[in-house]
């Protein structure tokens, strides 16, 4: 084949395979169609891989192959691991391919410098600066999910202020070299200073944030990918990177939305620290407490249950308890369906993974806009492992830290059963008034273990 | 030099705006595979890789190039990998529905 049609077959490759990324995309609109999207997604990649073999510049495939089989050898056990664990898994996996760009970008540079073009080396340095913010940042990122990290925020005085500074010198340099694409010496500055400032970025961001700063760490990982696209000229890898790119903003949008918090608040503001002003109401009030025996009676009783599930359920492992409860209820014909608030899991749609595994059919769970206006007709909402989430004081006290973020409505249901280890405060420390209501009653107890006695309830008593 | 960087604006700016409306309509309850996926498709910054790989320009750009595909591939077979086991898991509670609409036509 002659270079250029060789070339050109390449092209048409990439285009066959950019219309099967959108397509991927687009297929995983319903549950019924997200599979095939799966299977565009790889065939597209297969395509895409394979044409660029045919790349007429490629002289040795030793090494090509070798990395090939070494990234499969690496990717197959972070495919398999437990759901518990994809939020970090995935914060691994932008970090990946933050790795990279980052990389591909620094050879570019040492190879072209100092013969590059101004918008080139712009292009360059936004590649780089948000690849190598992007890899320490989502190692951080997943370090805290997998709590190998402190997942308290950590903070100090001037600490924006430092985080800033940095930020302005990486960039400054960069504004250097591209005026100076011969400036070699100061291009290592510009990956270790964003490296760094990776690492500051995320010490100060706390474990409830987590949906918002993995959600935003996919986005300037696709759009570092797109950046180095432009670089290299390479269409197809524009396209995947401003998809990545476009996906992870608007998931950032929906995560601080439903924290009721902007990106800046989130990225500078620090949440969960200590609050001075909710040790003022310390006063010991009074709770109703209910055992398995009467919770298991309630249930039976009701029509109209919401089973609202937080981050609490899914350490417990109680997902599994959660689904014969909610066999045994339907079994009942009791209407059984799940509430799920946005950030409820680690990541966006963290929780329906976990209660789709427990086989919980997707049509029982409802996002929060849709279910609120059905709590008042609600017979039983039992909230099992989520606290802020279900915090009226969102709704009705202006003084709260979380006045404003919208909640589940869970305290207009007829009676309210919340499973609950103790009355220790939930992870942003806030005090519930939910759990002192009269219509409340707390079942305390280990959430798979309290399940686990309810489900024995009702079999008992057909037995 | 120049009209190769405005087209590529112009590719960026449309994918972004499909990107938009197509991600758009991905239901909440799929927002996990949905983020698992766009990392796959992502990782197409590999083809980058093998190119910087295959010409062997410089020691340091294939010793930077392998790890970069290394890393790039372990995200495709990774992310592909667990995003297939994580819609295998959806299902409904009504099973017919569930093909309705598609294999209504076949019957």
């Amino acid at each position: 084949m002659t270079p250029l049609t060789s070339q050109t077959l390449i092209e048409v490759l990439y285009l066959i395979a950019s219309i099967l990324f959108i397509l991927s995309l687009k297929w995983l609109s319903s549950p019924s169609t997200a599979r095939h999207g799966v299977l565009a997604g790889e065939i597209g990649m297969v395509i895409a891989i394979g044409g660029t073999l045919l790349h007429r510049g490629i002289v040795d495939y030793k090494w090509i192959a070798i990395s090939l089989v070494l990234g499969t050898i690496v990717g197959v056990p972070l495919g398999m691991v437990q759901m518990t664990a994809v939020p970090q898994r995935t914060a691994l996996s932008h970090a990946f391919g933050a790795l990279c760009v980052t990389l591909v970008g620094t050879s570019e540079f040492y190879l072209r410098s100092p013969d590059v073009p101004r918008f080139m080396m712009s292009v360059l340095a936004i590649e780089v600066i948000l690849g190598s913010l992007t890899f320490t940042g989502s190692l951080m990122a997943a370090g805290k999910l997998q709590e190998v990290l402190p997942q308290r925020p950590i903070t100090y005085k001037g600490q924006n202020f430092v985080n800033l500074a940095l930020l302005a010198v990486a960039i400054a340099i960069a504004a250097y070299i591209v005026v100076h694409p011969g400036a070699k010496t100061l291009f290592p500055a510009m990956i270790g200073i964003p490296l760094v400032f990776g690492v500051l970025m995320i010490i100060p961001i706390g474990g409830a944030d987590m949906p918002t700063v993995i959600s935003l760490l996919n986005s300037y990982a696709g759009l570092s990918a797109a950046a180095m696209g432009f670089v290299l000229d390479n269409k197809l890898l524009i396209i995947a990177g401003a998809l990545d790119g476009s996906s992870g903003f608007i998931l950032s949008v929906i995560m601080s939305k439903a924290m009721n918090r902007s990106f800046t608040n989130v990225l500078f503001g620090a949440f969960g620290q200590v609050q001075p002003a909710a040790e003022a109401g310390q006063e010991v009030r009074a709770v109703r407490t209910a055992s398995a025996e009467e919770a298991a009676q309630i249930l039976s009783a009701a029509n109209k249950v919401v089973i609202v599930p937080g981050y609490g359920m899914a350490v417990a492992q109680a997902q599994h308890k959660v689904r014969e409860l909610y066999d045994a209820l339907t079994k009942r014909g009791v209407e059984v369906r799940f509430a799920i608030h946005p950030v409820a899991g680690r990541m966006p749609g963290h929780m329906n993974v976990l209660l789709a595994e427990a086989d919980i059919p997707y049509d029982c769970l409802v996002e929060m806009d849709d279910i609120n206006g059905d709590f008042p007709q609600t017979d039983v909402a039992l909230v099992i492992g989520a606290n802020d989430v279900t915090n009226p004081a969102a709704r009705t006290d202006p003084g709260s830290p979380i006045y404003g973020m919208p909640i589940l409505d869970v305290d207009k249901a007829r009676t309210v059963m919340v499973i609950k280890r103790s009355m220790s405060p939930g992870f942003a420390g806030i005090d519930n008034p939910l759990y002192y209501m009269d219509r409340t009653l707390m079942l305390f107890g280990d959430a798979k273990g309290f399940v686990n006695n309810i489900v024995r309830e009702f079999s008992g008593n057909h037995g | 030099m120049g009209s190769n960087l405005i087209d590529a604006l112009f590719i960026f700016m449309l994918a972004a705006f499909i990107g938009f409306e197509v991600i758009r309509r991905v239901s909440p309850l799929l927002h996990t595979p949905l983020m698992s996926l766009t990392n796959a498709l992502d990782a197409i910054a590999v083809v980058g890789a093998i190119v910087l790989v295959g010409e062997r320009r410089s020691t340091v750009s294939t010793v930077l190039g392998t790890i970069a595909i290394v890393a790039a591939t372990s995200n495709v077979v990774g992310g592909f990998l667990i995003t297939d086991r994580m819609l295998k898991m959806f299902k409904s509670s009504r099973p017919g529905k569930d093909r309705a609409p598609s294999s209504g036509s076949k019957a």
